[in-house]
């Protein structure tokens, strides 16, 4: 039962990167960078929704259904919308001037926006962690006469992770600007020779990829509840493990990638050691990667000629 | 080509000679007021109302300390802010001993902590608070003892900032006295049998308590089942550490650490639907003034603190009451200890006979022998009074608190 228990804890856990490597999975996938902000865009995201409920919060009474379902559900939607321009913002300023500069020096460009965010938040919100409250509630599904608890939050990761993959999925494989990224992916000059907008194309990911940036950074202040100005720095850099353990730019990749990093830090603390489940957890990234260079799901694309 | 090499080095010339000029004037300073204690110092160690002169000529001792003051510990940095400012204020008002106290923020981070040492160097600092957290404070103090500038923390724990230097003192218990009180607490008072640990593997604060408590816990033959570690970027899940700990029968779980991950355990153990026992150190004070912390997550909670902001004697009345009125908050144990402090360095003074325009290392020298003899009554005594032997740890007894809706409660 034990088992089960850190299982569905790892899945938890898991689910959170997954989100959050999927933001990371889709801009290198069409933009081919790196966008270390990414955490950060969680943490202004966490953050929004932490004020609005709080400020929503004392117009409902408490314990009614208004107060259970409005501030938890309109914090989430301003804080995707914040996000998406904070986004479509970052990429217009920071990294469409330099799309044709080498990948170094945007990537050097997207650890100074992290860092920028991170100042910027201490500045406007103070570096005191603040106790975000879940939006979901504190409540948990009991299985086997009590012996195994799910919390709320649990449920929700996982299904709006599961969700969000299909959804992105269906999003690449159906739709024309589905279709206009995933020509962007294959080759930038081509797509742009048949009529694709590559800028349109590249913000668009950029504006989703924050939206979801939003909501995972919402699962992860209400799974686990301090918020700082620094609470998305590190699971964003377990959520670019994950992207790359999975194969970074395939969309099933950063699900699978994520939910198994997840499982394997917690069944590390678990059944080996607490002191060195962060040395396990990319021991076996490394094994992976000698393994399959491309990562569990990843293609590797051949060099044409 | 040429012409801009001569330019530019006659510009890197007149640049080094801005710095010498800018170096040259604060020692010069310094230099102008050190002839004078040849001769002012005898007179007034003489007649304590030499004091007076100090202040009427408007000449105080520079009191200078780093803390973090913003970032994630800034609770601790501020809290020891207000408390001093106060002191001295106070200090200030009676005549006497007069001091002009600064302030540097350090951010929690070593090296920052450094260049906010240099600052204060620079601007005359004669005596130190030191720094107001153990990382910081351990590599501030090696300055302290190098440049002979006498620091007295308020509330950097670790034994590596005293050890080896014998002008650094301490106002809080040092790390393994607080892991040895709480596990003498814990087994004195039976609070629990079986005992789980989860502490920080790579914080020299809960690593340090954690291991005196182990050996004192197995002379005391307290059961220790369980023990969790974790560790920067590690911080958020306890999920695995909480189930060990209920596998293994623990009624009672020792968190030595600061209260942001304590605030995490405590929710997540709530969670879970286990309650047992928490008992905390010093780190833990601070958690019911987190911004949208639920303090019933806390009830219960037991923790050793030098301080005790409802305690009805008077000193710590007008002073909770100063604080009240000026920093809108109760103030906690770090802001007492740094009270302490400025009280401490005030008798230490008067009793060296050391005036302001003493140099710093003269003040040092006098106070390193002053020291150990003192006893303070302060706010963090307990009403026995501090002693400090020439090691620098101090010898106070610690009171024992338990949260109850949402306040300190005496033990």
């Amino acid at each position: 039962m034990t088992f089960l228990s850190y299982l569905i804890t790892g899945i938890s856990l898991g689910s959170v990167y997954a989100i959050i490597a999927l933001g990371y999975t889709m801009v290198y996938g069409i933009a081919k960078m790196l966008n270390f902000a990414h955490g950060d865009v969680i943490m202004v995201g966490a953050y929004i929704c932490f004020f609005t409920m709080s400020r929503l919060g004392e117009l409902f009474e408490p314990g009614s259904l208004g107060a259970m379902v409005v501030p938890p559900l309109a914090g989430t939607i301003l804080a995707m919308v914040v996000c998406t321009v904070l986004g479509v913002v970052i990429e217009r300023l920071a990294y469409k001037p330099l799309r044709q500069a080498t990948s170094l020096a945007v990537l050097i460009t997207a650890i100074g926006m992290s860092y920028f965010l991170q100042n910027a938040a201490q500045l406007l919100w103070t570096s005191n962690p603040k106790i975000f409250s879940s939006v979901v509630g504190t409540g948990k599904v009991e299985l086997f006469g009590g012996q195994l608890g799910i919390s709320h939050v649990t449920i929700v990761t996982i299904v709006a992770c599961v969700v969000i993959m299909i959804g992105l999925t269906l999003f690449t494989g159906k739709t024309k600007m589905g279709k206009a990224m995933r020509a962007c992916s294959e080759d930038k000059g081509a797509a742009q020779l048949m009529g694709i907008n590559v800028n349109t194309t590249i913000s668009v990911t950029f504006a989703i990829g924050s939206a979801l940036a939003a909501i995972a950074g919402v699962l992860l202040c209400s799974a686990y509840t301090t918020l700082m100005p620094t609470t998305g720095s590190m699971p964003g850099i377990k959520a670019f493990t994950a992207a790359v353990f999975g194969g970074i730019g395939s969309i099933p990749g950063a699900l699978l990638g994520g939910v198994l990093l997840g499982i394997i830090e917690t069944f590390a603390k678990a059944y080996i050691s607490t002191q060195i489940s962060d040395a396990i957890v990319f021991a076996v990234l490394i094994v992976v990667l000698l393994v399959k260079p491309a990562g569990l799901l990843g293609k590797i694309m051949p060099e044409k000629v | 080509m040429k012409k801009s090499r001569i330019l530019s080095l006659a510009m890197a010339g007149a640049l080094c000679i801005g710095l010498l000029a800018g170096c040259g004037s604060s020692n010069d300073s310094g230099d102008a007021q050190s002839p004078a204690p040849a001769t002012g110092s005898p007179e007034v160690s003489g007649t304590p109302a030499g004091d007076t002169t100090a202040s009427t000529s408007g000449a105080a001792f520079k009191l200078g300390g780093t803390g973090p003051l913003t970032g994630a510990a800034s609770i601790y940095g501020l809290a020891a802010q207000h408390g001093a400012e106060i002191a001295v204020e106070e200090i200030n008002a009676m005549g006497g001993i007069q001091f002009e106290l600064r302030y540097e923020d350090d951010v929690h981070d070593a090296e920052k902590a450094v260049n906010a040492y240099n600052t204060l160097k620079d601007w005359g600092m004669q005596i130190s608070l030191g720094s107001v957290t153990s990382k910081p404070g351990e590599a501030t103090s090696v300055y302290n003892y190098q440049d002979r500038i006498f620091a007295l923390t308020p509330s950097a724990s670790s034994t590596a900032v005293i050890e080896g230097k014998d002008n650094v003192f301490q106002m809080c218990f040092t790390d393994p006295n607080q892991g040895m009180a709480s596990a003498q607490y814990i087994a004195e008072q039976k609070l629990g049998s079986k005992i789980s640990i989860i502490w920080k593997n790579d914080d020299v604060y809960s690593k340090g308590i954690r291991d005196t408590f182990v050996a004192e816990a197995e002379t005391r033959g307290l059961e220790i089942v369980y023990e969790g570690t974790f560790a920067d970027g590690n911080d958020t899940d306890f999920n695995v550490q909480l189930t060990e700990s209920q596998k293994a029968g623990a009624d009672l779980i020792f968190l030595p650490m600061y209260y942001t991950p304590a605030s995490l355990i405590l929710s997540q153990a709530n969670a879970m639907g286990y309650a047992p026992k928490f008992f905390g150190v010093d780190g833990m004070d601070g958690i019911l003034t987190l911004d949208g912390f639920d303090t019933a997550l806390a009830e219960g909670v037991m923790l050793l603190t030098p301080f005790n902001a409802d305690a009805e004697d008077e000193a710590t009345q007008s002073f909770v009451t100063k604080y009240q009125e000026k920093y809108g908050d109760i103030p906690n144990q770090f802001a007492a200890d740094a009270y302490d402090c400025v009280y401490a360095y005030k008798l230490a003074l008067e009793t060296a006979g050391c005036t302001p325009d003493m140099t710093a290392e003269e003040i040092c020298n006098k106070l390193i022998e002053v020291f150990p003899t003192i006893t303070l009554t302060g706010l963090t005594g307990d009403g026995a009074g501090i002693t400090w032997d020439s090691t620098g740890a101090v010898s106070k007894s610690p009171k024992g608190m338990v949260i109850q809706s949402g306040a300190y409660v005496g033990m």
